[in-house]
């Protein structure tokens, strides 16, 4: 008995704003979450399972009062920015197992507007590991960075092929009215702006927006009924990835855990996904990511992301809302990967459309890459 | 020690790593062993997760080991490490096997390269606390 195929994602909504600071988070959550349901043709009153993140230790308790619901079922996970991808598992999983019926999961935040450093501030927890890190200044980029400069050591990666990847999510974007960037760039481009955090220039960093997102989730079966076409869960799997005993190899990341498993959960091959969206907080992020799922061999990511693979068009689309890199990053990005999937397998895209998409791959991640970090993938399809 | 205030996190040290930041303090880079089943592993920690074996014993190590990878840190709004930019961040690969984070110094961040052979150098931040950090060797 599994659950895969039987639990549908039947709303979706992504807050178009990039700057509010004329609204709260709870706001941000509240009216995602309107948009959700409205696009679902339920209402609040329909909802009996919560899922949220980034609301602090028990702000989930506190987003239910701002909300008035009174859940039998929550799950605020926190992973990181893939947690979001994570709780449509667990969804799929509660629903199945009749533990709710009707999962809202929102996402809101304001890292713009209160000018919060997402990837170059402190951030020091002084959990174990931290202790034996926090003290040297490791910044997020700088966790992705040094994946990034292991990889062009053992490859032979190029600067070049990593801006590739952010031109193309920003020609995507190009495509996207609500994009925060639309304005097209270029390798040189991206290869002029200063360096962050070497290998990695501004351009390679996903940017900082407001901005949140809500999904609803439900049995396949009572979707069917509902206002849009459902999209429904065929596969997924969760990793984490972390140094362990001080051993760890930096460009085995938790995909490559997650990835052949949710293939192999969804009974899927890679020839059969027609479109990813994959967390692109870092150029770098985008091609150890479709290495490690197994779309190209480890070391051909750089090929892989160039001549127009990923782009729309391509054989590959990724990222076709222009990704973290140029439409919006309010600090932890997984929710849009499974919103932005859906739109696309429902045919809603207009321009930005992925001919006769069947079937998406979503892989959030969560957390420091060459770190602790979490992967979450994700196998949509039509249903 | 620096005359200036000491801006950077501190590690917490506690039970399971006493002994680490011990010896650190007296210019001495240790990682544990286990008794049971000789693994290795650094971060310290009280149990093996190799065979759960709580008999542990302490190995000094050479001192010596190579850049696994690195980035040159240009921005970090953090105190401390905002007054310093660029710095290098590092996990090194010690001679005894484990990679640990760290910083390169004692060189200019440009010359840094993955696979430069470096050595410890020991950095005392605080009366409690010393820091290893890593230069290029010769």
């Amino acid at each position: 008995m599994s659950i895969w195929g039987k639990v549908a994602v039947a709303g979706v909504y992504e807050h178009p704003t990039r700057y509010a600071p004329d609204k709260t988070q709870y706001q941000i959550h509240a009216e995602s979450a309107r948009g959700a349901l409205e696009d679902a043709g339920l209402t609040l009153k329909d909802v009996d399972g919560l899922f949220t993140s980034g609301v602090g230790p028990i702000g989930i308790l506190s987003l239910a009062q701002h909300l008035t619901l009174r859940p039998c079922y929550m799950d605020s996970q926190a992973i990181g920015g893939s947690s979001f991808v994570s709780h449509c598992l667990h969804a799929a999983a509660a629903i199945d197992a009749g533990l709710c019926s009707v999962a809202l999961v929102t996402y809101g935040s304001l890292a713009s507007s209160e000018r919060f450093a997402v990837g170059t501030g402190g951030g020091f927890l002084g959990d174990p590991p931290d202790n034996f890190e926090g003290p040297f200044g490791p910044t997020i980029v700088g966790s992705y960075a040094m994946v990034a400069q292991r990889h062009m050591h053992e490859y032979g990666t190029t600067s070049e092929q990593l801006a590739e990847i952010a031109v193309t999510m920003r020609r995507h974007a190009g495509m996207n009215p609500q994009a925060k960037y639309r304005d097209p760039i270029t390798v040189e481009d991206v290869l002029a702006s200063r360096i962050i955090s070497s290998p990695l220039h501004l351009l390679d960093c996903c940017i900082i927006s407001d901005g949140g997102g809500a999904l609803v989730l439900t049995s396949a079966a009572r979707a069917r009924d509902l206002r849009k076409p459902p999209v429904v869960i065929l596969g997924g799997a969760e990793a984490v990835q972390h140094h362990g005993i001080g051993r760890r190899d930096l460009l085995d990341i938790a995909a490559r855990q997650s990835g052949p498993l949710a293939f192999q959960r969804a009974g899927l091959k890679h020839a059969d996904v027609d479109m990813c969206m994959v967390y692109d907080s870092y150029t770098i992020t985008v091609l150890a990511t479709l290495e490690a799922l197994g779309f190209c061999k480890p070391g051909e990511g750089g090929a892989f992301c160039s001549a127009g693979r990923i782009g729309l068009g391509g054989a590959l689309p990724l990222n076709t809302d222009g990704g973290g890199l140029s439409s919006n990053h309010p600090g932890m990005r997984g929710i849009f990967l499974v919103i932005e999937a859906t739109k696309q397998l429902r045919g809603e895209k207009g321009a930005a459309q992925v001919k006769n998409a069947e079937i998406a791959l979503c892989h959030g991640t969560g957390g420091m890459l060459g770190q602790r970090h979490s992967g979450v993938t994700l196998l949509l399809g039509r249903a | 020690m620096s005359e200036k205030p000491y801006k950077k996190p501190l590690p917490r040290i506690d039970e399971e790593s006493r002994g680490f930041w011990e010896a650190l303090q007296r210019h001495e880079l240790y990682v544990q062993r286990c008794r049971s089943c000789s693994t290795t592993r650094f971060y310290p920690r009280a149990v093996c997760t190799e065979c759960m074996s709580s008999e542990v014993e302490w190995v000094r190590c050479s001192g010596r080991g190579t850049v696994y990878s690195f980035t040159v840190t240009h921005q970090n709004q953090a105190p401390g490490f905002r007054e310093e930019l660029p710095y290098v961040l590092a996990i090194v690969e010690l001679a005894e096997g484990p990679r640990v984070m760290t910083n390169v110094v004692g060189c200019s961040p440009d010359a840094v390269t993955v696979g430069m052979a470096v050595e410890v150098v020991f950095e005392d931040v605080t009366a409690e606390v010393t820091l290893a950090k890593f230069r290029p060797v010769g």
